[in-house]
C-alpha cells in the first residue's frame, strides 16, 4: 500500500534496497548529499550529482530530465553516514523555467526494486524556488525511514547546499549546471520520423517523457527480402512502379541519384555492389537477393532499406545499422550487468550463511556463483558476435557503395567526384563506434540543409587524446578538421549555391586554411583583424535580417539582387579573439536565427577561452553540435544513450584528394558562370 | 468471459514440423462505449494499454509501454498507442512483437498486461479482446474476450518463458486494477 507523504510525515522503509522515482514534467537535475548522525555533510565526496554521479550505494542522473530514477542500497553507504538527502533543482541556463512555480508539481516516490511504491510525496506549493530538498531516507534505531521534507529555496542549488554545511557552495553548484550544461549539449538528435505513424505516439500526458519516439521497425530485422542491387539510374522497370509524384526529400526518378551517379569519371552510372562480391549481387536485370543458406542470415546488400532514391535507402540503412548496433550492445551489457550484480548477491548469500563455514560448502557456492555469471557471460557474447558479425558484413557492403556526400575521404569515389546538380539528404561528419568492436563503424551522417551549427573542440580539456596533444597541434588539427567539413560541404552542394566566410583574426591559421585560399572557393578572403570580424558578421547578419522580413512579409521576389540566397556557412577561428561585445552578440544572433534562413556556423574554438563571457555563451554551445579534432567519447544515440566514440574523418595520408576536390569545386562554378 | 484457454495452461511454442517460433505478437483491440440519449453519436473515448515486462530471474529489467515502445536491446516492439479503439474492424489496434531470438539470453520472461488508461472497467468497453498470435504464420495461440469482465480494469494476459532451447507460452488470464503495468507489478511477481 502506497503512502502518501504530506511534509514532514515520514515512514517506515521495509527493505534498504530501493529506487527513487521523480517526475517533474520538466527537466530537472536530481542529486543526494549523505549526512552523518549530526546531518552534517562531511565533504563533498558525500555528494552525488551529475558532475560525479556515483557514491556507494547511490547513482544518480548525469542529465537533466523529467523523469529521474534513483538507485539507492542504503547498506552499502559509506559507515557513518546516517541520512540521504534527495535533492531536485532547475538546470540554470537552459531557457527554460527558473522557479518552481512555473512547472508542474514534482512527484518524487520510494519504490522497491520491483517497482511497487512504498511512499510517494507531491512537491505542492512552491514558488519562487529553484531547488528543493524532496526527501530524506535517515536511519533510527537500526531502521530506515523516508520523511518528506519539500524545503524550497529561492536562492537555488547553492543556497540549499550552504544549507546543509557545504563549504563552497556557490563553487559546487556551478559544477553541477556545468555538467547539466555538458550533458544537454551532447545528445545527437534523432532521426527523423520516417512514416506519419509517429504521429499516433503520445506525446507524454502528465509526467512528460524524455525518450524519443521509436522509428519503425527497420527493415533489416523485417523478414522481408533484401532490396535488389540494382544502379537507379539504368533501371527504369523499378522505378516505374513507384509513385512518382509522391513528397519526400529527393524527388523520385533517376534524378535522384544525381550525386551517386554523377560519381563516375566515365560519366556513366554507378555500379554499387562490393567489388568484391559481384558474384552476389549480379547487377542487372532485375536481380535476385542471393538465397540464404538455410540457417545462415542473408547476405547483406547495400540500400537494402526504404526510400525512393538510392541516396535515401543508403540513408535509412546507415540509421538502422546505428539503431541495430546500439541495441545489441544494450543487450549484451544488459546481460552482463544482470549476470555480474547476480553473482555479487550470490556471493554475499555465500558469506553470510554460517553453515558455509565449515568446510569447502563455501568455496562451493563461490565457484559456482562465478560459474553461472561466466555461463550467462559468454552466452550473451556470442549473441553479441553473431550481430556484430551481420554489422560487419553489412558494413562491408554498404560502404564501398556509399555516394561521396556520405563516403569517407578514403573512399574512391571521392577521386572521381564531380559537383552534383542536387543537394544530396546528409552528409558524413566523422564516424561512429563502441568499445565492444572498434573497426565497426557507423557513419555519422547529419541531413542537410545543416539544422544546427558545427563546433569543433579545440579545447586540452575536451578528451583523454586532446590532453596528450599539445595546444598548437591541436588548434591546428581542429582546424584541418573544420576546413575538410568546409570542403566536404562545397563539394555536395550544386555549384554556387553554398558560400563559406572565414573569420580567422590573427591570421594564425593561414596554413589549415590554404587549400580553400588557393582554390578560391571562398567568398572573400580571411577576415582579420577587429575590423574584419565586424564587417563579416554585418554582412551575414544583414542576410539574415532581410530574408527573414522577406519570409514574413511572403515577398521573396524584393530581396536585393546582389543579396547571395544560397546557404552560408561562416568558419570561426580562435573565438573569441577578436571579438568584442558587439561582435559577440551579433555571433549569437547568427547561432540562433541564423539556421532557418540557411547561415549556418562553424565555429574552431576552446571553450575554457570564452569563459570570461560566463554562461551569457552557454546556449550558443548548446545549439551546436560538438565534434572533436581527436576520437573522443561524447555523443550520445537517440536509443539507449550509449556514450559513442566520435572519430573524425580524415584524408590519406599523401592524399591530394581534398585539393582535387576543392579545384573540382571552383571549375565547376567557373562553367556554371557563378 | 470468454477464455479460449484454460487458465494455467501452457503451450510450447514449438510448430509441429519441430522448428521453434521465432516471433510472437500480443495484439489488442476494442471498441469505445457509445452513449445513448441526446448526442448519442459521441462516444465516451476508452484508451486500454497493450504492455510488455521483461523479467530476468524475477527482476524486471525492461518494459515496453506507450512510453517506451522499443525495449533497449529492441527485441520487443510496441507499434504505438492507440487512445480511442478502433472503428470496430475486430483487427488489434495496439500491438506488440516480440523478437523471440534476439531477445538478450538473461531474460527468461516476458509478462503481457493489458490496463484501462481511462479507468473504465471492462465491463465498459465493447468488443475488446486480446491474444497472442504466432508472427511466422498469423495462427492465433490464445485469445481472451475482455468486455463484460467484471469489475477489472487490467489484465495480466499470458507470459512467455524460456524452456530448454526454446520459448514457450503460458496463459495467465488474471484479472487486476490498475492503470498502468507500474500498478500490476504485485499482481505479476506471483506468476512469475
Amino acid at each position: 500500500m502506497t503512502a502518501e507523504l504530506v511534509r514532514g510525515q515520514n515512514h517506515t522503509l521495509p527493505q534498504t534496497r530501493l529506487e527513487i522515482r521523480v517526475s517533474a514534467g520538466t527537466p530537472v537535475v536530481a542529486g543526494a548529499t549523505l549526512g552523518d548522525e549530526q546531518g552534517t555533510v562531511r565533504g563533498i565526496e558525500w555528494i552525488a550529482h551529475p558532475g560525479s554521479p556515483q557514491l556507494p550505494g547511490l547513482e544518480v542522473s548525469q542529465q537533466a530530465a523529467a523523469d529521474h530514477r534513483l538507485a539507492v542500497d542504503l547498506e552499502a553507504l559509506p559507515t557513518g553516514a546516517h541520512r540521504v538527502t534527495v535533492l531536485l533543482a532547475l538546470p540554470v541556463g537552459a531557457g527554460g523555467p527558473v522557479r518552481f512555480g512555473a512547472v508542474p508539481a514534482p512527484f518524487v516516490a520510494v519504490t522497491g526494486l520491483d517497482g511497487t511504491e512504498i511512499a510517494s510525496f507531491t512537491l505542492t506549493d512552491l514558488d519562487a524556488e529553484s531547488a528543493v530538498s524532496a526527501l530524506e531516507l535517515y536511519r533510527r534505531q537500526d531502521a530506515w525511514k523516508v520523511r518528506a521534507v519539500g524545503q524550497g529555496y529561492a536562492g537555488g542549488l547553492a543556497a540549499m547546499l550552504a544549507d546543509q554545511g557545504v563549504t563552497e557552495p556557490a563553487a559546487l553548484a556551478g559544477t553541477i549546471q556545468e555538467a547539466v550544461t555538458r550533458g544537454l549539449a551532447r545528445s545527437v538528435a534523432p532521426p527523423p520520423p520516417r512514416t506519419p505513424e509517429g504521429d499516433r505516439v503520445r506525446h507524454a500526458t502528465g509526467s512528460a517523457d524524455h525518450r524519443p519516439t521509436a522509428p519503425p521497425p527497420s527493415p533489416a530485422q523485417a523478414p522481408e527480402p533484401p532490396e535488389p542491387l540494382t544502379d537507379p539510374a539504368a533501371t527504369g522497370p523499378a522505378h516505374t512502379a513507384q509513385p512518382h509524384t509522391a513528397p519526400g526529400p529527393a524527388a523520385a526518378g533517376p534524378a535522384a541519384a544525381g550525386p551517386a551517379a554523377a560519381g563516375t569519371s566515365a560519366g556513366g552510372p554507378i555500379n554499387y555492389a562490393h567489388p568484391r562480391r559481384q558474384h552476389a549481387a549480379p547487377p542487372s536485370p532485375p536481380p535476385t537477393a542471393p538465397p540464404a543458406q538455410p540457417g545462415q542470415p542473408a547476405q547483406p546488400v547495400a540500400g537494402d532499406a526504404t526510400g525512393w532514391s538510392m541516396d535515401e535507402r543508403l540513408y535509412n540503412q546507415i540509421w538502422g545499422m546505428f539503431e541495430d548496433l546500439a541495441r545489441a550492445v544494450a543487450a549484451y551489457r544488459s546481460a552482463v550487468d544482470f549476470a555480474e550484480s547476480r553473482m555479487d548477491q550470490e556471493l554475499d548469500r555465500a558469506l553470510s550463511d554460517p553453515r558455509n563455514r565449515i568446510g569447502g560448502a563455501g568455496d562451493r557456492a563461490r565457484e559456482a556463483a562465478r560459474a553461472k555469471r561466466d555461463e550467462l557471460t559468454s552466452r550473451a557474447r556470442e549473441a553479441l558476435d553473431r550481430d556484430l558479425a551481420q554489422l560487419a558484413a553489412e558494413a562491408a557492403v554498404v560502404e564501398p557503395a556509399l555516394p561521396a556526400a556520405y563516403a569517407g575521404w578514403g573512399n574512391p569515389v571521392w577521386h572521381a567526384h564531380r559537383i552534383p546538380m542536387e543537394i544530396p539528404m546528409a552528409l558524413r561528419i566523422g564516424d561512429l563506434h563502441l568499445p565492444e568492436r572498434t573497426d565497426l563503424r557507423i557513419p555519422l551522417l547529419v541531413r542537410l540543409p545543416l539544422e544546427r551549427g558545427i563546433w569543433v573542440d579545440s579545447g586540452r580539456a575536451a578528451s583523454e587524446a586532446a590532453a596528450l596533444m599539445d595546444t598548437d597541434r591541436l588548434r591546428r588539427l581542429a582546424m584541418e578538421t573544420a576546413v575538410a567539413h568546409a570542403a566536404r560541404l562545397l563539394a555536395v552542394y550544386p555549384p554556387g549555391e553554398f558560400a563559406v566566410h572565414v573569420i580567422d583574426p590573427a591570421g594564425s591559421a593561414a596554413g589549415p586554411l590554404a587549400p580553400l585560399v588557393e582554390a578560391g572557393v571562398l567568398a572573400g578572403p580571411p577576415a582579420a583583424g577587429p575590423g574584419g570580424v565586424a564587417s563579416v558578421l554585418a554582412h551575414l547578419t544583414r542576410r539574415v535580417d532581410l530574408v527573414q522580413m522577406a519570409v514574413r512579409a511572403r515577398a521573396a521576389d524584393s530581396l536585393p539582387p546582389d543579396l547571395d540566397t544560397g546557404e552560408q556557412l561562416l568558419v570561426v577561428n580562435d573565438f573569441p579573439h577578436g571579438f568584442d561585445d558587439r561582435a559577440v552578440t551579433q555571433l549569437r544572433y547568427l547561432a540562433d536565427e541564423g539556421p532557418a534562413v540557411g547561415v549556418h556556423l562553424l565555429m574552431v574554438a576552446d571553450r575554457e577561452e570564452a569563459s570570461a563571457y560566463g554562461p551569457i555563451l552557454d546556449p550558443l554551445w548548446r545549439s551546436l553540435l560538438r565534434i572533436t579534432p581527436v576520437a573522443d567519447s561524447h555523443l550520445a544515440d537517440p536509443w539507449v544513450g550509449h556514450a559513442w566514440t566520435y572519430e573524425p574523418l580524415t584524408v590519406p595520408p599523401g592524399s591530394r584528394v581534398l585539393e582535387q576536390v576543392l579545384a573540382a569545386v571552383a571549375e565547376a562554378r567557373r562553367a556554371a558562370g557563378r | 468471459m470468454t477464455v479460449n484457454m484454460t487458465k494455467g495452461q501452457a503451450i510450447s511454442l514449438e510448430k509441429s514440423d519441430g522448428g521453434t517460433l521465432t516471433a510472437v505478437r500480443m495484439g489488442l483491440g476494442w471498441q469505445a462505449a457509445p452513449r445513448r440519449g441526446l448526442f448519442g453519436s459521441r462516444t465516451r473515448e476508452v484508451d486500454l494499454d497493450a504492455s510488455a515486462v521483461l523479467f530476468a530471474d524475477k527482476q524486471p529489467v525492461d518494459v515496453v509501454f506507450f512510453r517506451h515502445l522499443v525495449s533497449d536491446d529492441g527485441s520487443v516492439k510496441h507499434t504505438g498507442d492507440n487512445l480511442v479503439g478502433g472503428a470496430g474492424s475486430g483487427g488489434d489496434d495496439e500491438a506488440i512483437l516480440v523478437d523471440l531470438q534476439r531477445v538478450p539470453v538473461h531474460i527468461d520472461q516476458i509478462v503481457f498486461t493489458v490496463n484501462s488508461f481511462t479507468g473504465q472497467t471492462f465491463q465498459e468497453v465493447q468488443n475488446a479482446f486480446c491474444r497472442i498470435v504466432d508472427e511466422t504464420n498469423g495462427q492465433e495461440l490464445a485469445r481472451y474476450t475482455l468486455d463484460g469482465g467484471g469489475q477489472y480494469t487490467a489484465q495480466i494476459m499470458a507470459k512467455v518463458h524460456r524452456a530448454g532451447n526454446g520459448w514457450k507460452m503460458t496463459a495467465l488470464g488474471n484479472p487486476a486494477n490498475g492503470r498502468t503495468f507500474q500498478d500490476l507489478m504485485p499482481s505479476i511477481l506471483p506468476h512469475l
